[in-house]
C-alpha cells in the first residue's frame, strides 16, 4: 500500500523497519521532520531517541550505540555535517557501522535552507581527517530514499563502516507516494567486536590510536583493501536512454530528476541525449562512464553546486571526450525547461564542432 | 608473611607508561581494585579519553573503547542506552572534560545519564606537554601561561563538581585526591560509591580526583603531593559536593 | 498530462491541507504526484504555500515555475503568484478576501466567496474545502467522484461527522462553478 509521505518522515519509518534501535540528532532545517518523526516513533517502540546537545554529541552517541552492538543513525544538514566529521572519522577508524543522513542545503557557512548538492566532495572524500571512505548513497525520489535505508544499514554492517545517505532539502521536504512493502526484517550480522562486558571471554578493545607506525600503516592498508572491495562490489547507478546517445548527462539525486524531464523534451526534438545517474556517488561508477566514452564523446555534468562531481567525471574520463558543465549553487533548482534549453545549446555546439 | 599489596586481577601485566609520581597509575589501580571487589569485570565497559589516560586498554582487562578527545560522556551515553545493565564509565582529564568536552559532560549530567565519570584533575594538559587547562590555578605557570595564569586574559579555574551540582540530573559528586595514603583510601571509597550509584539506578555520578602531574608542574614527586594539599585543594575543596540518597 | 497547482494564503487558512488532500486524492486515483510545502524562513510572517504536481507519468520536478493553476486565499498571495501563472492559466481566488481588480488580462479568474459559502455550512473552517471543490470542477485535475468515494481514507476513518461536513463543503464548491 502506498502512503503520501515527506522524504524525511519516510526515511524515518524505513529506518525503524530496518531495525534502527537508536537515533540521535540535533535540530537543523531542512531535516527537522526526520528528528521529529524519530522522537515520536522511537518513543512508541521503546527504542532509544536522544535530542543531543550538538551534532558532535549526536555522532559520538551513535558511535557508543554502535560499539555496544546497536543499529544507530543520526541525521543533519550541511553545517551540522561539518561538526560530525570528527566522529565519522573515528567510526571509520574503529570500523564501526553507522548510518548518517545529510539533507544538504545551500552553503558555505550558514548558507540557506534551500536544496543543494554542495556537500558532494565532503561526503565522497571521507570528509574528516585521515585516510578513509564512506559509502555514499544518493537517492532521487522519496521511494528511492526509502529503499536505500535498509541497504545503508546492511552495507554498514557488512563492511563495518559508516554509510552516508546524501539527500537535499527538497528530497526531505517533498511528499510523494511511498511503499514500505519491500523492506524485509533486518538481517542478523555476527558482531564479534562489540563491547558487552567481558563475560566469559577475553576483554575487547576498540581503538584508533596506533602509536606504532607500522601497526598504523597495516591498519590503514587493511582499510584500503576494504574500500577496494566496496569499489568492486558496491557501485550502483542507473542509465536512461544511453544506447544511442551522442551526449550523456551525468547527474544524481534531485538534479537527475530534472535532467530526466529535460531529456524527455530533447528527445521529442530528436536530440540524442541520455543520462547516467550514480546512485552510489562513492564508489563512483567510473568504469561505466569509461565504457560509455568508447562511443560517446560529449558528457554533460549537471549539479546543484558550483562543480564538485565534475572532478569524478574528469577522473573517470581520464582526458577522453569533452566535458560540458552546468551548475546552480546556492539553493536554486532550474526547471526542466531551462535545463532542456541549456543542454540543447551545448548539444548543437558539440554537433557543429564534430563537423 | 602477610601480603601488604596484591595486584588487582583485572589489572593487566603491563608497565604503566605514566611518569614517576603521576596520579594516573594510582587511579588506574584503584579502578581495577574496585571492579574486582565489586565483581564487575564482566559487566564493566570503559570509555578512555584523549590524554595521558588514553592507553587505559593496555592496563584494564575489561571492555574498553578509546573515544575522541572530549566525547567520552556522549559515547558512554550511547553505550549505556543500548546496554543499561552494564556498568559504563568514562575516564577523562580536565582538558577532556572541562574544555573540549564540556558540552557533552554537562548535558550527560543534566540528562541524568546513569553513567559514571572518573574525572582526573591535574590542572594541566599532561599529554600535550603541560599547557594551561581550564582547571589551572590563578598565577600558575604552564607552557601557555609563561607568566602565570592571568584571570583577566585567561579566565578562572573551573570547579566542575560545583558546576555540575547545580544540575538536577546529577546524583553523586565528590572531590577526592590521590596525594597521600589516607586520601587514596577515600578515593577508592568514592569510586565504589559512584559505581554503586549507577548500579542502583540513581543516575549520574562523577568523582573528581586531584592528581599530581610532577612532570608538568616541574616539581619533585613529594613536593607535588604536598602542593595538592597546600595550594590546589584551596581552590578545589575536598569532599562530597552532592549526594542524593 | 501533467498539471501543476500552487496553493497559497495565510497560515491557518488550511492552505497546506488543501494541497495535501488534492495530492492524496490523486495518489489514490493511481496518478503520479508530488507535494512540496514551503518551509523554514519562508513560512515565517504568516504566509504558507505548497505546490502539487499531478501527472500520468513520472514527475521530473516538484517545483512549479509556471503553474497551470493557482489558488490564492488572500491578497498578498494573489499579488505574488498571479505573476508566475502560465498565460491562459486559471487563478482561483477567495473572493471574500481578495480584490481582483489588478488581475492579468491573459489569465482566467475564478472568484469564489468561500467565507460566505462556508458560513452557510456553519463553520468558516471548511472554506478551504469549498475552494478545493471549485478547483476540481474547473480544472478536472482529478475525478471528483473518486475523491468523494475516497474521502474516508483521505480524512481518516471513523470521523463520520467530519467526513460529512467536508463532503458538503467540497460539493458546495464543486456545484458553485458553472459548467
Ligand atoms: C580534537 C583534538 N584536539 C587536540 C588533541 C590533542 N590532545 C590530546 S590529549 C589533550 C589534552 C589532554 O589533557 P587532559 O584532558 O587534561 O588530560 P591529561 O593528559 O592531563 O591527563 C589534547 C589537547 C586531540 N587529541 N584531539
Ligand atoms: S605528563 Fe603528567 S599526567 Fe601525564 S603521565 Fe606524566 S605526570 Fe602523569
Amino acid at each position: 500500500m502506498k502512503k503520501l509521505m515527506s522524504g524525511n518522515a519516510a526515511l524515518g519509518e524505513a529506518a525503524v523497519l530496518s531495525g534502527c534501535t537508536c537515533y540521535f540528532g540535533y535540530p537543523i532545517t531542512p531535516q527537522n521532520e526526520l528528528t521529529e518523526y524519530m522522537a515520536k516513533r522511537m518513543g512508541e517502540l521503546g527504542r532509544v531517541f536522544i535530542q543531543s546537545e550538538s551534532e558532535i554529541a549526536a555522532i559520538n552517541m551513535v558511535l557508543g550505540a554502535s560499539v555496544a552492538g546497536a543499529r544507530a543513525m543520526t541525521s543533519s544538514s550541511s553545517p551540522g555535517m561539518s561538526l560530525k566529521q570528527e566522529g565519522i572519522s573515528y567510526l571509520a577508524a574503529d570500523e564501526l557501522p553507522a548510518v548518517i543522513v545529510d539533507m544538504v542545503r545551500g552553503g558555505p557557512g550558514m548558507g540557506n535552507i534551500s536544496p543543494a548538492q554542495s556537500d558532494y566532495l565532503q561526503a565522497t572524500r571521507g570528509g574528516g581527517h585521515g585516510d578513509y571512505k564512506t559509502i555514499v548513497l544518493a537517492p532521487g525520489s522519496v521511494q528511492e530514499l526509502t529503499d536505500v535505508v535498509p541497504l545503508a544499514f546492511d552495507l554498514a554492517d557488512k563492511y563495518r563502516n559508516p554509510v552516508v545517505i546524501l539527500g537535499d532539502g527538497m528530497l526531505g521536504q517533498m511528499m510523494e507516494p511511498v511503499s514500505f512493502d519491500d523492506i524485509k526484517p533486518p538481517k542478523e550480522y555476527p558482531k564479534d567486536y562489540i563491547l558487552t562486558g567481558a563475560k566469559g571471554r577475553p576483554a575487547r578493545m576498540v581503538r584508533s590510536l596506533l602509536f606504532d607506525t607500522k601497526e598504523e600503516e597495516e591498519h590503514n592498508w587493511k582499510l584500503v583493501r576494504k574500500y577496494q572491495r566496496m569499489e568492486s562490489s558496491e557501485v550502483r547507478y542507473e542509465t536512461y536512454l544511453t544506447d544511442d546517445a551522442e551526449m550523456i548527462v551525468v547527474a544524481y539525486g534531485i538534479g537527475a530528476r530534472i535532467v530526466r524531464g529535460a531529456i524527455k523534451r530533447l528527445r521529442q526534438e530528436n536530440l540524442k541525449v541520455g543520462m547516467i545517474r550514480p546512485i552510489t556517488v562513492w564508489p563512483f561508477p567510473a568504469a561505466a562512464i569509461q565504457e560509455m566514452a568508447k562511443t560517446v564523446h560529449d558528457f554533460f555534468v549537471f549539479e546543484m553546486c558550483a562543480g564538485q562531481m565534475i572532478e569524478d567525471v574528469r577522473l573517470a574520463l581520464a582526458g577522453k571526450g569533452h566535458i560540458h558543465f552546468y551548475g546552480r549553487p546556492g539553493g536554486i533548482i532550474p526547471t526542466p525547461i531551462e535545463l532542456y534549453r541549456i543542454i540543447a545549446r551545448h548539444y548543437y555546439t558539440a554537433a557543429r564542432r564534430k563537423k | 608473611m602477610k601480603k601488604a599489596y596484591v595486584k588487582p586481577k583485572t589489572l593487566k601485566e603491563a608497565h604503566f607508561h605514566y611518569c614517576p609520581g603521576c596520579g594516573h597509575g594510582i587511579i588506574n589501580r584503584l579502578l581495577m581494585e574496585v571492579i574486582d571487589e565489586m565483581g564487575l569485570r564482566e559487566k564493566a565497559i570503559c570509555v578512555a579519553p584523549a590524554g595521558c589516560g588514553m592507553l587505559l586498554y593496555n592496563y584494564f582487562d575489561i571492555d574498553t573503547l578509546e573515544s575522541a578527545h572530549g566525547r567520552g560522556a556522549a559515547v558512554a551515553t550511547g553505550i549505556k542506552r543500548v546496554r543499561p545493565d552494564n556498568l559504563v564509565f568514562s575516564y577523562q582529564g580536565d582538558g577532556d572534560l572541562a574544555a573540549i568536552g564540556t558540552a557533552e559532560g554537562f548535558h550527560a549530567a543534566n540528562r541524568g545519564e546513569p553513567i559514571s565519570i572518573i574525572f582526573v584533575n591535574n590542572g594541566v594538559y599532561g599529554m600535550t606537554g603541560g599547557q594551561m587547562a581550564p582547571t589551572t590555578l590563578k598565577q600558575q605557570v604552564t607552557t601557555t601561561t609563561p607568566l602565570g595564569r592571568n584571570p583577566i586574559l585567561a579566565g578562572h579555574p573551573v570547579r566542575i563538581c560545583e558546576v555540575f551540582s547545580m544540575l538536577d540530573g546529577t546524583s553523586y559528586l565528590e572531590r577526592v585526591a590521590v596525594n597521600k595514603p589516607a586520601a587514596v583510601i577515600k578515593t577508592k571509597k568514592a569510586i565504589k560509591k559512584a559505581f554503586q550509584c549507577q548500579l542502583d539506578g540513581k543516575g549520574f555520578s562523577l568523582v573528581e580526583i586531584l592528581s599530581p602531574c610532577p612532570t608538568n608542574w616541574k616539581m619533585g614527586t613529594i613536593e607535588a603531593c604536598r602542593w595538592i594539599d597546600e595550594v590546589m585543594a584551596k581552590q578545589f575543596p575536598i569532599g562530597v559536593v552532592k549526594e542524593i540518597s | 498530462m501533467t498539471t501543476k497547482t500552487i496553493f497559497s494564503g495565510f497560515g491557518g487558512q488550511g492552505v497546506l491541507s488543501m494541497g495535501f488532500t488534492l495530492a492524496n486524492a490523486a495518489m489514490l486515483e493511481g496518478k503520479y504526484v508530488t507535494y512540496l510545502p514551503s518551509y523554514g524562513v519562508e513560512v515565517r510572517g504568516g504566509t504558507a504555500n505548497c505546490t502539487v504536481v499531478v501527472s500520468d507519468e513520472e514527475i521530473a520536478s516538484p517545483v512549479a515555475s509556471e503553474p497551470e493553476f493557482v489558488v490564492a486565499m488572500n491578497q498578498p498571495s494573489f499579488a505574488r503568484f498571479q505573476s508566475i501563472l502560465q498565460s491562459g492559466g486559471l487563478l482561483c481566488v477567495n473572493a471574500s478576501l481578495v480584490n481582483t481588480a489588478s488581475a492579468r488580462s491573459d489569465i482566467e479568474v475564478l472568484a469564489i466567496p468561500t467565507s460566505e459559502l462556508a458560513e452557510k455550512l456553519g463553520t468558516i473552517k471548511v472554506a478551504n474545502m469549498i475552494m478545493l471543490g471549485a478547483l476540481i470542477k474547473a480544472s478536472s485535475i482529478i475525478s471528483f467522484d473518486a475523491m468523494i468515494k475516497n474521502l474516508a481514507e483521505l480524512l481518516g476513518e471513523g470521523r463520520s461527522k467530519l467526513i460529512k461536513l467536508n463532503r458538503e463543503a467540497l460539493e458546495t464548491g464543486f456545484n458553485y462553478v458553472k459548467e
